[in-house]
């Protein structure tokens, strides 16, 4: 065997190191299983990492989503005003937080199935714990040291072989979760520095240019009333506010 | 002869079934000597469906396996990580 003889040998050499072994296997029975808790409590709490981290990341896309919806509304509204260049501006802002979306929705599904792999380790060596803890209990109660050592060698290697597996599958979900966490925490800072949301906060220049081009439009219309109700091309009247047209 | 798939779990093969899993074997290995990502993906893939068409083992049966293969989606990278001396179980 090739890669798997290489695989399989170095694998089993890692996982014997996972649990110690007295000489009389009853005694170190005990310890094992703490140990083995121990790495359950572990796995359980990387899995709740996970989700955290997956929510940050559902919390941001959605804010990003945000924007884009508010971006493109202004686009619009900057087109019907005439003013081509702040369209673009505000279509170029909603392109750039398109990628950042597109990259957010992958990681999104890469923690989602990290979640899902580590979920299902953790039942896995649950029940294997579990059946250790039963086999400890015989072990302990009918046999001798001699009769154990047979006994529980094989529970051992099975146990040892999980643990080393989980171990594994921690370690990678928390190094996709440190990728994750380095990116959701640069999309914060350009979430924090304006770059991204400006746009769709009151005072950015999109909307004081729009609110201006509807101030100005609404002038336009009051001034446009105004003069239909006073009338153009006649002197300044005798009294402003009397009202009718005649 | 038990086989575990890493991240995956433990199945159980008929022993005549060693003989094709190293036929594969050689290939993925030829494919890591060679540096073949494509190749060593679908080699593994192979070998990884070869193992999943034996019997699961149930959860709670402890055995140690006979002989180990990476994750299915693991890449040529993260395989040599693990077999390098330090990669393969942290902490």
């Amino acid at each position: 065997m090739g890669l798997i003889q290489r695989f399989t040998t170095i694998f089993k050499a890692k996982a014997s190191k996972m649990l110690d072994k007295a000489e009389d296997p009853r005694e170190t029975l005990d310890y094992s299983y703490e140990r083995q808790l121990e790495l359950l409590q572990k796995v359980r709490r990387g899995v709740a990492d996970v989700a955290t981290s997956r929510k940050r990341i559902e919390l941001q896309a959605a804010k990003l989503e945000q924007s884009v919806t508010k971006l493109d509304g202004q686009a619009r509204q900057a087109l019907g005003a005439g003013r081509e260049d702040l369209a673009r501006t505000a279509l170029e802002r909603k392109k750039a937080v398109q990628t950042q979306l597109q990259g957010l929705d992958q990681q999104r599904q890469q923690l989602e199935t990290e979640q899902q792999k580590l979920t299902e380790a953790e039942q896995r060596l649950s029940a294997k714990v579990e059946a250790f803890r039963t086999q400890k209990e015989t072990v302990k109660a009918q046999y001798t040291a001699a009769e154990a050592q047979v006994k529980i060698n094989e529970a051992f290697g099975g146990i040892s072989e999980e643990m080393a597996d989980v171990g594994l599958s921690l370690q990678r979900a928390q190094d996709k979760t440190e990728q994750m966490q380095a990116r959701a925490g640069a999309i914060d800072e350009l979430l924090a520095s304006g770059a991204l949301e400006d746009m769709t906060q009151t005072g950015d220049p999109i909307d004081r240019e729009l609110a201006a081009i509807a101030q100005t439009s609404e002038v336009d219309a009051e001034l446009a009333a105004l003069k239909k109700e006073i009338g153009p091309g006649e002197g300044p009247p005798e009294q402003i506010g009397s009202g009718q047209p005649s | 002869m038990i086989v575990r798939i890493l991240g995956e779990g433990q199945y159980r093969l008929a022993d005549g079934e060693s003989e094709r899993l190293n036929a594969v074997d050689d290939r993925v290995m030829v494919a890591a000597q060679d540096g073949d990502e494509d190749a060593f993906r679908i080699a593994l893939r192979e070998l990884v469906e070869l193992v999943r068409a034996g019997d699961p083992v149930p959860a709670e049966e402890l055995l140690p396996s006979d002989a180990v293969i990476p994750a299915p989606d693991a890449d040529l990278v993260e395989s040599e990580r693990l077999l390098s001396d330090e990669g393969l179980i942290p902490g």
